[in-house]
């Protein structure tokens, strides 16, 4: 006999199954890997692991002993032999530009010509960055497995010649600045959509049926095309010899000459970005104030509040709940969004989604892609716990 | 009936896939270049093997291919790529050798090896097709004095507007050394000092706000014919064939040229070896190669196809004037150090990325 309790757990349970699992392994399972890759780097630990081993005793201050130049130089030729050099080559050359060139130079070298005395004398009067102690210290650190180096790197830090953390210099700072405007253009579209939004949903909600399903339409109908041809659309009404700029200039407003730049900056990513968001901010807020019964408005009236006055204290706060669910999920939606500052953003308008793609398809750092990516992560989940503990999550409502 | 049309579905889709093996997928530059590409090797090669070729466009780079190897699904058959990234492509194991014993002899019966100038040639490329960046402008744009040396393009007083720039440090670093006074021979010296790194990017800070960034190389013609910028830097023969074919009223400053060379290459494990290594002999030949100037103003590499370079194929105009190598373009002119790209392109990129969110 089938306890029937446990045979309606279990039937939920298989219901739900295929939602788990399609999460589990869509979702989970790359998140996890992009963490594990933002840490751990075993490619040049596998492949120099004598080399390794003999400068793990080293100290870091004079050059290697002549039985560590003799390990190394012999492993990078036997690498070479079968082209996995290359690629070591290549992780190396991140800590230190140069280093491609020099490990593989010397491999051919040493392979064609294999030196009879001694092999630091040689590999030395073959490449003079072998007389170089950051040189060897650039070995050791690529070779380690487990690394804070694509944090530090996504932070704008370094480790310094003994390994304490240091900033970048200067002109190679970037990643926390882009994390700012990303945090400040984030925080902007979502005040222009909260703006924008608000007096929209007060409309649906309150206007008669028939009207509304009109309004609501309208809203949908953008909300339902292309995220590209509503961006591709905006370049063709900002550009500079585009519609707005035309009947600027032919209503007189602005010369030819002084054409609005709208496009391919900050600008234009804000107001592409606030039309593509915006119906993220109109639904929750009229899910909400669907619910807030016009009475309550009225009472307020005849007990002698004006309209502002009741607005403030009795229709405010009972939409209080649309207000934060549509913000936040405008923006986390932005902090994230990649094609439209890629077609618009130009210059100045880009946010920190264009760097993780660079490194995703460009340099082919993953690493410090997995990084950066992890530290939006954070960040969002930390304003998920800031609003939860502002607003409340149970309170949230989406639509 | 249903029995016959499900026959005839298992014998098309029998038939595609033995097509689908015969497909050589052939990926380059797109644009009037990539035409040049289709009628001087794709369609005699078609016509000469009856294997299919289909071509796809990109905008350089190693990453589609480090992908496809790394994940053993290789799509791209052969890529026509510059020497720093057919470099580093095979000395990361990216890409198959290509021996240069298997390479067609200059039509002298000269081996193909003495064939190469030194040095201009990746282990692991065919091919070979020297090109230039230069800086061209709008002729309809200057009616009085015209801008004329690599100086003018940074020069925001003399010739005010805007400028096209590619997206990428590679040249653009060159350039702003060159127009700053550093003498050609020491360009790469320079650049290898941290002084002299952001001495070039103190020069490209001049006119920072003036520039519209590209990145396909159809890209910078367009915007010179829209008046979008009034100077650009571009590939040579993508102007040549706006000047040519369209009619543009195109200028090209050949002062301050940079020249860079392109092969072929093949992407390590692509299931059709057999016929990329057929195609890339084929496209190596004296002959195919100078068949590419018949169409753009990019010569050969190897000695032998550039004495073949002829004329036009549309217009018949004699082509040699046209070339980056031509005497009179190469007063001031620079060869790009592929070398010193391949050690230090990930570092420029990165400041590169950071001078450009500034």
């Amino acid at each position: 006999m089938v306890n029937p309790m446990t045979d309606k757990r279990l039937r939920a349970a298989l219901l739900a199954a295929p939602l788990v699992i399609f999460v589990a392994v869509t979702f989970l399972a790359p998140l996890a890997l992009m963490l594990v890759r933002s840490v751990y780097e075993p490619a040049v630990a596998d492949s120099l692991p004598a080399t390794l081993n003999a400068l793990a005793e080293w100290d870091g201050r004079d050059l290697p002993s002549e039985e560590t130049f003799r390990i190394a130089g012999t492993e990078f030729v036997a690498l070479n032999e079968v082209r996995a050099l290359g690629s070591v080559a290549t992780r190396v050359n991140r800590l230190q530009s140069g280093m491609r060139s020099t490990l593989l130079g010397t491999a051919r070298r040493l392979g064609n010509d294999p030196p009879a005395g001694s092999w630091r004398d040689a590999m030395i009067d073959g490449d003079e960055d072998w007389a170089e102690v950051s040189t060897w210290l650039a070995i050791r650190r690529a070779g380690e497995r487990i690394t804070p180096r694509y944090y530090l790197n996504a932070l704008d830090l370094d480790r310094g010649a003994a390994g304490e953390i240091v900033a970048q210099p200067e002109d190679r700072r970037i990643y926390v600045s882009l994390l700012w405007r990303t945090f400040l253009i984030s925080a902007t579209i979502t005040a222009i959509s909260l703006a924008l939004a608000y007096p929209v949903a007060w409309l649906l909600a309150h206007a008669r049926p028939a009207r509304a399903g009109m309004l609501l339409l309208l809203v949908l109908v953008p909300f339902w095309t292309s995220l590209l041809v509503r961006t591709t659309s905006w370049i063709v009404l900002l550009q500079n010899q585009g519609v707005i700029n035309d009947l600027l200039v032919v209503l007189g407003i602005i010369a030819d000459e002084q054409r609005l730049s709208l496009i391919y900056n900050m600008t234009g990513t804000i107001i592409a970005m606030v039309h593509v968001l915006l119906p993220f901010m109109i639904l929750p807020l009229y899910s909400i104030m669907r619910t807030i019964p016009p009475r309550h408005m009225q009472a307020a009236a005849s007990l002698g509040a004006s309209f502002w006055q009741s607005f403030r204290r009795v229709y405010w706060p009972q939409s209080l709940p649309g207000v934060a669910a549509g913000s936040l999920l405008v923006f986390i939606m932005s902090i994230g969004f990649y094609i439209t500052p890629a077609l618009v953003g130009g210059r100045t308008g880009q946010l920190i989604s264009s760097m993780i793609a660079y490194h995703m398809e460009q340099s082919l750092n993953w690493g410090l892609a997995a990084a950066l990516g992890a530290i939006l992560l954070l960040l969002v989940v930390l304003l998920y716990l800031v609003y939860n503990r502002l607003v409340g999550v149970d309170r949230m409502r989406l639509g | 009936m249903r029995n016959i049309s499900l026959l005839s579905s298992l014998l098309l889709a029998a038939f595609s896939a033995t097509a689908a093996a015969q497909t050589l997928t052939l990926v380059s530059w797109g644009g009037s270049y990539g035409r040049s590409v289709e009628r001087a090797w794709v369609e005699p090669f078609i016509e000469e093997t009856g294997i299919e070729v289909q071509i796809e466009d990109y905008n350089g780079g190693l990453a589609q291919i480090r992908a496809q190897v790394e994940s053993g699904n290789v799509f791209w058959d052969v890529v026509d790529m510059p020497t720093p990234d057919a470099v580093r492509g095979c000395d990361e194991g990216l890409l198959e050798f290509v021996p240069v014993e298997e390479l067609p002899p200059a039509p002298d019966g000269t081996p193909a090896a003495e064939d190469y100038p030194p040095g201009s040639r990746s282990d692991c490329a065919g091919g070979g097709i020297a090109s230039a960046t230069i800086v061209a402008y709008n002729d309809e744009l200057f009616p009085g004095a015209k801008p004329s040396t690599l100086e003018d393009y940074f020069d925001l007083d003399k010739f005010p507007g805007r400028r096209g720039m590619r997206r990428v440090p590679v040249v653009n670093l060159e350039f702003a050394l060159i127009a700053d006074g550093v003498p050609l021979d020491d360009v790469y010296r320079t650049l290898g000092t941290d002084e002299g790194i952001a001495r070039a990017f103190a020069k490209l800070d001049t006119i920072k706000d003036q520039i519209v960034f590209w990145e396909a190389g159809a890209q910078p013609p367009q915007m010179l014919a829209d008046q979008e910028v009034v100077m650009t830097t571009a590939y040579n023969g993508r102007v040549f064939n706006a000047q040519i074919l369209e009619n543009q009223p195109f200028t090209i400053i050949w002062d301050g040229q940079v020249q860079e060379a392109s092969g072929l290459v093949i992407p390590l494990g692509t299931p059709r070896l057999d016929i990329a290594r057929q195609f890339i002999e084929f496209a190596s030949s004296a002959q195919s190669l100078a068949a590419i100037s018949k169409y753009i103003s990019y010569s050969p590499t190897r000695y032998s196809g550039n004495a073949l370079v002829s004329t036009h194929e549309d217009t018949g105009i004699e082509m040699a004037p046209h070339m980056p190598a031509a005497e009179q373009n190469m007063r001031r002119a620079l060869h790009s150090d592929w070398v010193w790209w391949a050690d230090n392109r990930d570092e420029m990129n990165e400041r590169f990325a950071v001078w450009l969110t500034r």
